[in-house]
């Protein structure tokens, strides 16, 4: 057991050592994204009923924040070690490949639980952000994270060249965290597109956490959670079966 | 006694290309084992197969009894391998990469030990030191000392002197030998056949993905025929009696293959009878260079027959 702790300690060790880049920076570029938005749309929209553009706007930042670090954690991490081959000091130990998918989506969780407090505590010094069910965020964090975490384990795995994981970066992650809300609420498009949207497992992460801090959401959170643990799990359970195949790893 | 080392059958296809070609091997706990054979032979894929860093097409590998892909913990606890690439993880220092790698294992408060083999592989005044500053020889100790981390009864060594100078292959075998007297099992692969001949006492020679010479280390270089003797002679011609056995001619010398040791004393003879003085004369011992390039040749000639 005490080389899983090892293997999770790395890969926290990993994204602190470069907390400038991997904590700090994508806090930064959501507060941005923040105070432009808001700046031009604040005036003009209301999200929903009651809830003003820019609070409407700060839950979803923050998800939308949080699952790309939770992607981009395990993703560097094991695209890096496989590109310079330091990846064999993790295949040759005893470690289980279980232990192996723990620890790297742990690792990912954690960064995205900590760029989503920084953004989170940041907002607070500008605006006020109503806050109703705390067991909510936390739960929709917590499988977020884990799903984009796994994600990242595949997307590192097939990836043979930095610009290959790129690419799914930009051509898969970007546009689903972006259309999935983070800025809108999906009633507000037209009808095409809101059915579209409901294809795509991000929208209810955003929309489930969003109903953490209002108590008021596009659709039932329950019926939210009930995508996102399946999402998670099933993501989880092809990482595994990729892992314990030595697919691209141990060939 | 369990073996170390227990391959059974195993083959390897990389798409249409055999890398291993039912391969047989048996490496008994305690050998000072060497896998030699030119490039692309299929030394390393053997090695990865024993470290689980590629799985077989076919058939079995066991470490001590474990098998490596079913029983894979137990197996790679057993086993510690130096990998040929240069590889490093850039985040740590020396001693941080010892202490990760030894974690992987379970092991906590192994200071001790990573003490001895920071000293041992003479890593001390880098201890500190990020990997990206070390140079490519003090990187290869530190690939070293990982495999030896876990202080596996079973250590494999994919060309662990490539590219090193002269004082890091000489303390790194010192430490290497030593383990070995410690009752830890070596298996290495080398180029450099002058190593393999001073260290190992059984030799596998591979060829294409085959085993096509397996003994231990005194028989394969007995197996050359006869030997050598140079000779410098007071003439520069040879009485025609001794020119069958004439291998070659260089320097002013004659060199001459004898059957064995004890024929020497006929070629003198003749010598005297001709009247030539001997002005100098070098026995030449055969070595395991000359075994290896028969035994690659030979095995080629068979092929293309």
């Amino acid at each position: 057991m005490s080389g899983f702790y090892t293997l999770l300690h790395k890969e926290l060790l990993r994204f602190w050592k470069v907390g400038l880049q991997s904590i700090f920076a994508p806090i930064i570029a959501t507060l941005i994204y923040l105070l432009i938005f808001s700046h031009v749309l604040e005036e003009r929209v209301e999200a929903q009923p009651g809830v003003a553009y820019t609070t409407f706007l700060i839950p979803g930042l923050v998800m939308m924040a949080m699952l790309q670090n939770a992607f981009a954690n395990s993703a560097s991490s094991l695209i890096q070690s496989k590109i310079s081959g330091s990846i064999v000091f993790i295949l040759l130990s005893p470690l289980s490949y279980m232990e192996i998918f723990v620890a790297y989506v742990l690792a990912s969780i954690v960064r995205g639980l900590l760029v989503g407090v920084g953004v989170y505590l940041s907002t607070l010094l500008f605006f006020d952000v109503p806050l109703q069910s705390l067991l909510w965020i936390f739960v929709f964090a917590l499988l977020g994270n884990g799903f984009l975490g796994a994600l990242g384990i595949i997307a590192a795995i097939w990836a043979e060249k930095f610009d290959q994981l790129a690419a799914f970066q930009n051509f898969v992650i970007l546009p689903l965290t972006f259309l999935s809300g983070v800025f809108y609420t999906i009633h507000s498009l037209p009808p095409f597109w809101e059915d579209l949207s409901q294809f795509n497992p991000f929208f209810y992460v955003i929309d489930g956490f969003r109903y953490g801090f209002f108590g008021v959401s596009d659709i039932s959170p329950y019926f939210s959670i009930t995508i996102v643990a399946i999402c998670f799990l099933t993501v989880s359970w092809i990482t595994l079966l990729i892992l314990k195949s030595g697919y691209k790893l141990r060939q | 006694m369990i073996p170390a080392i227990e391959v059974k059958k195993v083959y390897k296809h990389f798409g249409s290309v055999n890398a291993l070609v039912g391969i047989d091997l048996e490496i008994e706990q305690g050998e000072f084992f060497a896998l030699l054979g030119p490039n692309g032979a299929g030394k390393t894929t053997l090695i990865n197969i024993l470290a689980g860093l590629t799985l077989p097409s076919n058939g079995v590998a066991r470490i001590m009894g474990h098998d490596v892909v079913t029983s894979y913990r137990e197996a790679r606890r057993i086993v510690g391998v130096v990998p040929q690439e240069l590889v490093f993880d850039p985040f740590f220092s020396v001693r941080e990469t010892l202490s990760i790698q030894s974690g992987y294992y379970g092991l906590r408060n192994n200071d001790a030990w990573i003490d001895e083999v920071i000293c041992g592989l003479g890593l001390l005044n880098k201890e500190n030191a990020n990997m990206r500053t070390l140079s490519g020889g003090m990187k290869r100790r530190v690939l070293v000392a990982q495999a030896l981390v876990h202080k596996p009864p079973v250590i494999v060594l994919d060309e662990p002197t490539a590219g090193v100078d002269v004082e890091l292959r000489q303390s790194l075998w010192y430490f290497i030998k030593q383990l070995n007297r410690d009752g830890h099992t070596i298996v290495l692969t080398t180029h450099y056949l002058d190593e393999a001949e001073a260290l190992c006492s059984r030799i596998a020679m591979l060829k294409q993905g085959k085993i096509v010479a397996l003994d231990s280390t005194r028989n394969l270089i007995n197996s050359t025929n006869g030997c050598l003797i140079r000779l410098h002679l007071s003439s520069d011609t040879l009485p025609l009696e001794l020119y069958p056995l004439l291998e070659s001619y260089t320097e002013d010398c004659f060199i001459l293959r004898v059957n064995n040791y004890s024929k020497i004393e006929n070629v003198l003879a003749e010598l005297r009878t001709a009247q030539i003085r001997v002005l100098e004369m070098e026995l030449m011992q055969p070595d395991l260079e000359e075994v290896f390039v028969k035994i690659m040749g030979n095995t080629e000639d068979l092929e293309s027959v």
